[in-house]
């Protein structure tokens, strides 16, 4: 074996604070790259999952595809947050949300540009990347 | 096979700095329980441990309080599940007991949350989430439950106002309990006063006078079968009921945001089990860790329909002289909220409520009591239903 064998630990580059380097759903950071948020489907039973995983406990089995959260889901609810842990500070305040896009759901920030007031649980909204300050990636909720 | 009962109570005074070791820690409440079951270590046939172990240096705390508490060579059992870990403690003993494998089992609760920063415990806290997936978005334990306010709110009218009623029920008996850390008055005023601290917002809408305080603390509580429990204990408390459950840690995995699935499950399974419905409880704990969660508990144990939490407290029907007294030792919200030894505080509430021993938060004879215990943001539901 080579030393030389590299980790790939792509995963470090999610949200302000990223708590987990390697797993198999890396290629999510790739997408980000190119500015897609991505989820995955089941090849064998068609199911949907988001956020993406690797394996289908319906099926028991990893045969996996990845697609893209396109269109538009409703926010179903928020939060915003007067305090953070440890390495979120600089980010405060922030909103936390789900939106929901029928087959799944998705989990993320409302952009910091949306003022509160514009804020309406069951609007419709957009995920879209998002690049931190420091560099790292997530994604974001905007008003459709 | 027999009842299982459980024949001896104690915890710790819950404080903000507790100025010893964790064994030392656990001893105290240890050694309350055991007075309370008049027995020995002798007596004890094993134990369980229950904590959220990020909050220890020590490694499996299990066999060194064993050690310390002379329950050596008994063996020894480690119970984790969050903030409910107590609750699911129980869950075992009652098992080991009722499958005969032994006669007395305690069950310890503990934890010291002082050892790391607020904000360092806040983020271990969000780590109870989905840290794959959702941490990085700098999620906290106030914000998730807000999620649920917010949703709550928005579908039934529910408001701030509605929360701050149950603060100050909550402090109305936290003033009573010599062992909670929060015991200063609380008035519904304060919460209109932006200036005032009660109402500084932590995660909209929760507020701070919305939010638990982190404590450290312990809990036991000493379970034994039929026979035991008899020979030893004048007045043995009955298990009637368990519920246990558990959901998607991910919000993106669920489906309902006005309540916790896993409380209608665990319920409704402590329900059948026992055999009786809502309207048989006569005394409630439920878990507040923030003013929406009990709000929620009222509705996921069927005290009220959904949507319809407020009515009960907007009519105090959740007082000691209410209808359904709950949390009238002062919640979590009062006693504050040291996660491993949570659930048995209040089990022991119920306990002594149905002995008769609650002192001035006595509610009026009650025969049968409920215990819903949450861990992480609704990612795990326990509901322990006890009668006399
Ligand atoms: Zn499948």
């Amino acid at each position: 074996m080579s030393k030389t064998n590299k980790i790939d630990d792509r995963f470090k580059k999610f949200g302000t604070v990223s708590f987990t380097a390697i797993t198999k759903t890396n290629d999510f950071i790739d997408y980000l790259e190119q500015g897609k948020v991505a989820g995955t489907r089941c090849r064998d039973c068609g199911t949907s999952f988001f956020p993406p995983r690797a394996d289908c406990y319906r099926c028991l089995d990893s045969h996996m595809e990845w697609f893209e959260v396109t269109g538009t889901g409703k926010l179903v609810t928020y939060s915003k947050l007067e305090y953070g842990p440890v390495g979120f500070e600089k980010d405060l305040p922030y909103r936390i949300a789900l939106v929901d896009y029928g087959d799944y759901k998705v989990f993320g920030r409302i952009a910091d540009a949306v003022p509160d007031e514009a804020v309406k649980i069951g609007m419709d909204m957009k995920t879209t990347v998002n690049r931190l300050p420091n560099k790292q990636l997530n994604y974001v909720f905007q008003p459709a | 096979m027999g009842k299982v009962g459980i024949i001896g109570v104690g915890q710790s005074a819950f404080v903000r700095q507790y100025p010893g070791s964790i064994r030392e820690l656990a001893f105290e409440g240890f050694k309350n329980a055991m007075k309370d079951a008049r027995m020995t270590v002798k007596d004890v046939d094993a134990s369980v441990v229950c904590s959220a172990p990020e909050y220890d240096k020590q490694r499996s705390p299990a066999g060194v309080f064993a050690e310390y508490l002379g329950l050596n060579p008994q063996p020894t059992f480690y119970v984790e599940s969050l903030c409910s870990s107590s609750s699911m403690g129980l869950r075992l003993a009652y098992s080991l007991v009722r499958s005969g494998l032994h006669d007395v089992v305690a069950v310890i609760g503990f934890q010291k949350m002082s050892e790391i920063s607020s904000s360092e415990s806040q983020e271990r806290m969000g780590r109870g989430a989905d840290i794959q997936w959702e941490s990085p978005f700098g999620t906290m334990m106030p914000a998730y439950y807000a999620m649920y306010a917010r949703a709550h709110m928005d579908a039934y009218g529910t408001t701030p106002e509605d929360l701050a009623l149950i603060r100050v029920k909550s402090a109305t008996y936290g003033q009573l309990n010599d062992l909670a850390v929060y015991r200063k008055p609380v008035t519904f005023e304060m919460f209109s006063d932006p200036d005032h601290r009660m109402a500084a917002p932590v995660a909209s809408p929760l507020r701070v006078g919305d939010c638990c305080a982190n404590a450290d603390g312990s809990s036991c509580i000493i379970v034994a079968n039929e026979e035991k429990a008899k020979a030893f204990c004048p007045k043995p408390v009955w298990i009637l009921g368990l519920g246990a459950a558990s959901t998607s840690v991910n919000l993106a995995g669920r489906d309902l945001f006005t309540g916790l699935t896993v409380a209608q499950e665990a319920a409704r399974q402590a329900y059948a089990m026992a055999g009786i419905g809502p309207g048989d409880i006569d005394v409630a704990e439920v878990h507040d860790c923030f003013t929406i969660a009990e709000l929620m508990a009222y509705e996921n144990l069927g005290f009220a329909k959904p949507g319809q939490g407020k009515e009960l407290i907007r009519s105090k029907e959740t007082y000691k002289e209410g209808t359904i007294p709950v949390n009238v030792d002062g919640g979590l919200l009062s006693k504050g909220h040291p996660i491993g030894a949570t659930g048995g505080s209040q089990i022991r509430t119920i306990v002594l409520q149905l002995r008769g021993e609650a002192g001035a938060i006595q509610v009026k004879d009650p025969e049968i009591g409920l215990v819903h215990n949450i861990g992480g943001v609704g990612l795990y539901g326990n509901v322990t239903i006890l009668g006399r």
